[in-house]
């Protein structure tokens, strides 16, 4: 039951840069004039855009901004930074299983490697993989999602069916298998990143869908319709700048996953292959010598965790400021 | 009820074989077993050649597992490629692996409980900001990288302090050990350090959740009625906040342990456990892999297993909330 044309000019208007376009989100009425006995106390009531309120939230999440600090920092650190380290990862610096110093703040291992150096290139290693992982995943899940959810029909089931298979197989597993598929192939981390791209969307598409199903049913929606919008039109510009609050959070959250899984394949050797490194092979690598050598250990694993903590943080930050519907309490 | 579970377990079978198919296929088209062979100049062509033959690696793909699911369906897993039947292996082989699971999974959903009810009846206290602080670096944490801090750091520094070897880190049990007492001492001790690694990182996110779905519970309006009414507050606690509370974290609980099978793989290799999670990664990356039956073994119980548990989720789920039926 279409709504009088009336609605659609003011909808149908291009919406505000929106951040937080959740449906739950609505922007305060601004107060009718001669009704403003606040103002005229000096309060006044100041119109903020939905992405100043977004930004308001996040900056009042102190765990988020010390989340998105430190993993800038690292990214810094471990992309620019390594080039200005006096050792490079592959170097053999002549000082076999040392211990932290101010030569090597991290120690060497026993074939010689500054550990400092290794740990830089792996966090770069590791860091840029769930990117390009998160990035993909993204385009891929909101893709899937959006098509499934504005069309429906046998991509909508055979998404769903898919879904149900991935409830049921344990994911590590199939990444597992895949990777092993590849890692004679090539040891490139980019293939790894394509693997794990490959599996990690489809939480991203069943959330798109789900927001997708209930913006159809939406007037603004219909407007669209009405006024003869093209179907691509209406997903690109109405529909996607929409659901963008879940979109960020969730991209956010799977370079985390990613980071995670990631390390989990390269330490089990499937992972990312000399000579590349990253922090799970460097953790594997330590790991034999893990009591005697402790800092081997300590460091790879301490910025692994650091690394995806900070992703983590920044992501619920980010939800509570994007996407408040879908906030778990805190 | 009778007619929801069967129609359950229906759908569990035709999802059960889809699986296996696709699986199948994939384990299949991920590497040749036989390439370590081919590229040895010392192996005469024959012997890969009969190789070959014997892991019927010359009939078209479908062909393979047609042979493999009507095997299946028998009870037959297949021979692995050492020449070993794989049947026989797996019972013993998901003992040993439950042995770390069910003791973790059932102490992870009582410590998830304990956390997410104390978090969220006292939130904003030190005891709730110190387990969400806590919660978020467990679940931050790679599995391996937990394990081998307890292994490496916690234990050989524990077993020093009491003198003898209390907490073990390679195996599930000792060789040679007999009498049922130190049998069952001897395993204990084994499984310590696998399950509370299991645990802590499984607990930390359904810990988390039951927080949300308390904090929930506590601020609506039956609860208030039921605390205006005079009830006491353990009352209002453990029989009309909780038992309402726990409804959402069953199916999350429910949802995950897909991933806790994938937790107790990695565990186990850190381990160095003979379980079924090691069974895989060998039949994946042995000398002659993928050992398309292990894996496939694997995957298949794996996610019996796991339409097992959501199964009885579900039931639980009506037990919970009554308001559920099922028709």
């Amino acid at each position: 039951m279409p709504e009088p044309i009336e609605v659609s000019p003011p909808q149908s208007a291009p919406l505000p840069p929106v951040l937080g376009g959740s449906p739950l989100e609505t922007l305060p009425e601004p107060p009718p004039e001669g009704t403003r006995s606040a103002a005229e106390e000096g309060l006044s009531i100041e119109a903020r855009s939905q992405f100043r309120m977004a930004a308001e939230r996040f900056i009042h999440h102190k765990l988020a901004l010390l989340g998105g600090s430190i993993f800038i920092f690292l990214l810094l650190l471990s992309t620019v930074g390594a080039h200005f380290w006096r050792y490079g990862h592959a170097q053999i610096t002549g000082q076999f299983g040392t211990g932290p110093s101010l030569q090597h703040p991290f120690g060497t291992d026993t074939i010689g490697h500054d550990l400092f150096a290794q740990v830089l290139t792996g966090t770069a290693t590791s860091i840029e993989t769930a990117v390009v992982v998160a990035v993909i995943a993204t385009v891929i899940g909101t893709l899937i999602g959006a098509v499934a959810g504005y069309y429906g029909g046998w991509l909508d089931a055979v998404l769903m069916r898919f879904t149900d298979l991935v409830l049921v197989v344990p994911l590590l597993a199939v990444l597992l298998v895949l990777a092993a598929g590849v890692h004679n192939l090539a040891g490139n981390w980019l293939v790894i990143a394509l693997v794990l791209a490959l599996l990690l969307w489809t939480y991203l598409a069943r959330l798109v869908r789900g927001t997708f199903l209930s913006l159809r049913e939406r007037e603004f929606i219909e407007a669209e319709w009405a006024i003869g919008a093209s179907d691509w039109r209406i997903i690109l510009r109405h529909m996607i700048p929409n659901a963008i609050g879940p979109i960020v959070v969730n991209a956010t959250l799977t370079v985390a996953t990613a980071m995670l899984i990631e390390a989990i394949l390269s330490f089990l050797g499937l992972g990312i292959q000399p000579p590349d490194v990253s922090l799970g092979s460097l953790i594997n690598a330590g790991q034999g010598d893990a009591t005697a050598l402790p800092w081997l250990f300590y460091f790879p694993s301490g910025i692994l965790v650091l690394a995806i903590l900070s992703v983590n943080f920044l992501g619920d930050g980010l939800r509570d400021a994007l996407d408040p519907s879908q906030r778990v309490r805190a | 009820m009778g007619a929801f579970i069967a129609r359950r377990i229906a759908a569990g079978i035709v999802l059960l074989l889809v699986a296996s198919f696709l699986i199948y296929l994939l384990v299949s088209l991920s590497g040749n077993p036989l390439a370590a062979l081919e590229a040895n100049p010392h192996i005469a062509k024959a012997t890969i050649a009969a190789a070959r033959e014997q892991l019927h690696l010359n009939e078209p793909l479908l062909e393979r597992y047609w042979t493999w699911l009507t095997g299946f369906l028998q009870g037959n897993f297949g021979t692995a490629t050492t020449g070993q039947a794989v049947g026989p292996q797996v019972l013993p082989r998901l003992v040993v692996t439950l042995q770390m699971v069910i003791p973790a999974t059932l102490i992870a959903i009582v410590l998830a409980i304990l956390v997410g009810v104390v978090g969220a009846v006292k939130q904003y206290s030190i005891v709730d900001h110190l387990s969400t602080g806590l919660a978020y670096v467990f679940f931050s944490t790679p599995v391996f990288v937990l394990a081998i801090l307890l292994k490496d750091f916690l234990a050989v520094d524990f077993n020093k302090g009491v003198g003898h070897t209390v907490l073990y880190t390679i195996g599930q049990n000792t060789p040679g050990v007999t009498g049922f007492g130190n049998v069952a001492v001897d395993a204990i001790e084994h499984t310590i350090l696998p399950v509370v690694t299991l645990t802590l990182i499984t607990y930390a996110t359904w810990s988390r959740y039951q927080r949300s779905s308390m904090l929930d519970v506590l601020n609506a309006d039956y609860i208030r009625l039921a605390r205006a009414k005079g009830l006491s507050p353990r009352r209002v606690l453990y029989v009309h906040a909780l038992r309402n509370a726990l409804i959402p974290v069953t199916t999350v609980i429910a949802l995950d342990f897909a991933a806790v099978i994938g937790g107790a793989l990695v565990t186990e290799i850190v381990f160095g456990w003979e379980g079924f999670g090691r069974f895989f990664y060998t039949g994946l990356t042995g000398p002659v892999s993928p050992d398309v039956n292990v894996v496939q073994a694997w995957f298949v119980i794996s996610a019996a297993i796991i339409i097992l548990f959501n199964l009885i989720a579900d039931i639980l789920y009506g037990v919970l909330d009554p308001r559920i039926r099922y028709a």
